[in-house]
């Protein structure tokens, strides 16, 4: 294997593409279309369906669309580029990469791969849970429709009856989740033969690399979009879902006056796009050096980003149904609590007539009324209603489903969707954490690629039983927050930085040019060099700003609450904080200590005898 | 004579059956949500069989059997459709205790409720609590067998591909693996001499250069 030596390796590949069959056989995509499949589908993961409708609804509908488009041309786009176009030509994983570039920047593939491997391990429990509500969604009633009975079985359960059957199926009999996070409880056995089963989904489908994603990605990356395009067709068909298209999508200017927007789209477009884990570098790496990685960068971002849209429309428009259907569910209680106590004729108040009647009712015996204290019915409260993450699939979209006729069929549906949309992403970091173990040549050679995926899935396997316990949920939180937001930034800065100013923006742009046949325009390079970085350090320091300004705090589901069933907001722990800090500094640490250990070694091989250097 | 004695009944009765008067129970039907366009009007011929089926469940609590329509009083009938009952022992005097009577509609609910074509939603007794049906609840939950399926499926596909690859290696190392490759590489490489590709020389073959004269041609005709 040549020193690392960037100049050196451009001369051995210009000849190696010549037919040459890669030294260490090296696995090759079947074809271009299968290449784009794994990036798409890497790419487009749980998050576009559960975070970017979100992100639009609260911060102002369609003017969110003006900050994203602006994140996307100016950061996702060209970093997305970097990662394929380096890959591609230096023909190795994220490891390999930074190394050739620069020994000080191996870290940099370190620390892609510890992000990577903290994903996998919160990532994959979020599929169990996807995969658990899959198998409860084959029977007619659904179970989370109704509350179960209580004890001595005269009504509900107290818990259901005081929140929703939806959210006591989530927390109660999908999480059984404790109180606080303290209290770790016992482990779930239902959510561990979930989380058995996926993790052995995945081995199957990484066993040999990218030999056996390839065929599965055909499957997992198309089957989102077929139901999307349903749930779609039946979305619009609903009654009410103009309503919530409507009010979600009108723009509300203002909002793009707040930093948090802008601070927000950025990080969406860069989670969205999975950079900074170095899936993307290993899936380019497979690639022959001649490839038109422009193209394939602009396209597979754009389609990204249009699935974002698509799904947006789709869950919105579920959405407003959902506020409709509860709007009249909330006018239909209270006419009954009226004709409850003022004993009128059944259905003599209409949905329609009700602010009629309660007026008249108001003015003629307002005490009476008063003393039923009845809510207020309005539409836009219904509508105001959001959740991101497993709160928008698990407990609205649920519900939901719940009132469409043909329920556990479009369950099944949603959650199938949602399954092969994790797994195509997981596909993606299983491939950023074997790649460059593959890389490194942390094993030898004798032992079959399958025994080291089948060790990696073990190892994440054993540590996410941790989230099975009682008090997962609030540690995959704690994972989600705080384990790859900070350290993928501060990754992709480096990104930017090593390629630009220590390989070299001459050398990069002649190595594109030889690959794509076309020198980057004034676009890329003024991004690459100016914009990109600024902007990632912005979003950097506002982050870090934004975390600082109050310190990090959970919602726990607490059923003996005085408001129950609002969460109740609890501080964390110090050893929680520790573990925190922990995680979000690890990848960070990882860049540091390589560097430091690469100059030790430089500066102690400087004292011994030139004849021991050997490479 | 008896017309004192007749408003004395009926000021007891009035006495009796009140709202909220002790021992009485409220009710509450809601027919057109029930049956829709075959609802039927509530009329005095609907509250005597109401009353009937209250004498009916109050007939079977033992030392009550004497318990006659006559005995059910009700009043407040409202358009809602909601009244106020009380039952009153023989002697009209006082009302049975709640307790009795409680235990008496939650064990003949399902009756009361039948002769009406109502259900426990639509025919309320506020105040008696129904005993509510248990769930239908298969002895093995629906997602287990699914999810037995699944997992069946999965280690079987696995078993198979680790199998395949172990096969494959197997297959690679009966053949002298190092020099097929290094001579596979050698022919894979087009070589490259003066601007020629030399695979189109194809040196192994041969090709006849019509240039030179051909082996016929060297002996002169006779």
């Amino acid at each position: 294997m040549p020193r690392a030596d960037p100049a050196g390796m451009a001369q051995t590949l210009a000849l190696d593409w010549l037919g040459d069959a890669p030294k260490d056989g090296r696995p090759k995509w079947d074809n271009k279309f299968q290449y784009f499949l794994s990036c798409l589908g890497f790419a487009v993961g749980l998050g576009n369906v559960w975070r970017f409708p979100y992100l639009c609804q609260t911060h102002g509908g369609g003017a969110f669309l003006l900050p994203y488009a602006v994140a996307l041309v100016f950061e996702g786009i060209p970093l997305f580029l970097i990662e394929l176009a380096v890959g591609q030509r230096l023909q190795r994983g994220s490891l390999g990469v930074w190394t050739a570039i620069s020994p000080y920047l191996s870290g940099v593939g370190l620390g892609c791969l510890a992000v990577s491997f903290l994903v996998s391990l919160y990532y994959n429990t979020v599929l169990s849970w996807v995969l658990w509500y899959l198998l409860n969604s084959f029977q007619q009633p659904l179970p989370w429709s109704s509350c179960p009975l209580g004890l001595n079985r005269t009504g509900l359960e107290e818990e259901c009856q005081g929140s929703s059957a939806v959210s006591y199926f989530w927390y109660r009999q999908t999480l059984n989740i404790s109180a606080d996070i303290r209290d770790s409880g016992s482990v779930q056995w239902r959510l561990l033969v979930c989380l058995a089963a996926c993790w052995a989904v995945v081995y199957m489908c990484v066993i040999r690399g990218i030999e056996t994603t390839g065929k599965a990605i055909y499957f997992t990356a198309l089957f989102p979009y077929l139901v999307l395009t349903a749930f779609l067709v039946r979305g619009l068909t609903l009654p009410g879902a103009v309503h919530g298209l409507t009010y979600l999508f009108t723009p509300n200017m203002q909002t793009l006056q707040n930093p948090r927007v802008w601070l927000d789209a950025a990080t969406q477009i860069f989670f969205s796009l999975s950079l900074a884990f170095g899936g993307h570098i290993a899936f380019a790496s497979y690639n022959p050096p001649r490839n038109n990685c422009k193209r394939d960068a602009v396209a597979i971002a754009l389609v990204n980003s249009l699935t974002s849209l698509y799904a947006s429309i789709t869950v919105f428009s579920v959405l407003g149904f959902k506020a409709t259907n509860d709007h009249g569910q909330c006018l239909d209680r209270n006419i009954l609590s009226l004709i409850n106590e003022f004993d009128l004729p059944e259905q003599s108040i209409s949905r329609d007539g009700y602010l009629a009647a309660l007026a008249h009712l108001n003015t003629t015996q307002p005490e009476r009324v008063a003393r039923l204290s009845l809510k207020s019915c309005r539409l836009e409260d219904f509508l105001d209603k959001s959740a991101a993450g497993p709160g928008l699939a698990f407990i609205i979209f649920t519900e939901a489903v719940v009132h469409m006729p043909g329920a556990p069929a479009w369950a099944v549906l949603f959650f199938g969707m949602l399954f092969t949309l994790g797994l195509s992403s997981m596909f993606g970091n299983m491939e950023a954490v074997v790649a460059p173990l593959l890389d490194m040549g942390v094993v030898p050679r004798w032992v079959p690629k399958e025994a080291l995926t089948g060790l990696a899935c073990l190892v994440c396997f054993l540590l996410a039983t941790c989230f099975t316990l009682q008090s997962g949920n609030y540690w995959l939180e704690i994972f989600d927050s705080f384990a790859a937001s900070l350290s993928l930034i501060v990754l992709a800065f480096l990104e930017v930085v090593g390629v630009v100013y220590v390989y070299g923006m001459k050398r990069f742009c002649d190595d594109v040019k030889w690959m794509t046949g076309s020198r980057p325009g004034l676009y890329w390079r003024v991004c690459w060099t100016l914009v990109s970085p600024l902007l990632l350090l912005t979003v950097l320091v506002t982050y870090i700003a934004f975390l600082a300004q109050k310190p990090p705090s959970y919602r726990a589901w607490n059923p003996q609450y005085e408001w129950f069933p609002a969460r109740q907001e609890k501080r964390y722990p110090g050893w929680v904080l520790a573990a925190c800090a922990l995680l979000s500094l690890l990848p960070t640490l990882c860049v540091l200590g390589a560097a430091l250990a690469q100059l030790l070694a430089q500066r102690t091989r400087r004292w011994r005898p030139r004849d021991a250097d050997t490479r | 004579m008896l017309w004192p004695l007749f408003l004395l009944v009926t000021a007891i009765h009035a006495e009796l059956c009140q709202p909220d008067a002790e021992n009485a129970f409220k009710v509450r039907l809601s027919i057109k949500t029930a049956l829709g366009d075959k609802a039927y009007a509530w009329d005095i011929n609907e509250e005597y069989l109401f009353r009937a089926m209250v004498a009916f469940s109050m007939r079977k609590v033992p030392k009550r059997e004497t318990t006659e329509i006559a005995h059910v009083l009700l009043c407040n009938v409202t358009q809602r459709v909601s009244f106020w009952f009380v039952v009153t022992d023989p002697s009209k005097n006082h009302t049975l205790p709640a307790a009795e009577i409680q235990s008496a509609i939650r064990m003949n609910r399902n009756r009361i409720n039948n002769a009406f074509s109502l259900s426990d939603q639509t025919l309320e007794f506020l105040k008696i609590p129904s005993t509510l049906a248990p769930p239908v609840d298969p002895s093995v939950p629906i997602w287990i067998i699914i999810f037995g399926v699944i997992f069946c499926i999965i280690i079987v596909a696995t078993t198979l591909l680790i199998l395949s690859g172990i096969w494959q290696s197997r297959r690679k190392n009966m053949e002298p693996s190092e020099m097929v490759d290094a001579e596979d590489k050698r022919e894979n490489m087009i070589t490259v001499e003066n601007g020629i590709p030399c695979d189109s020389l194809d040196a192994k073959g041969g090709h006849i250069n019509d240039a030179f004269m051909t082996e016929d041609e060297r002996l002169t005709p006779l």
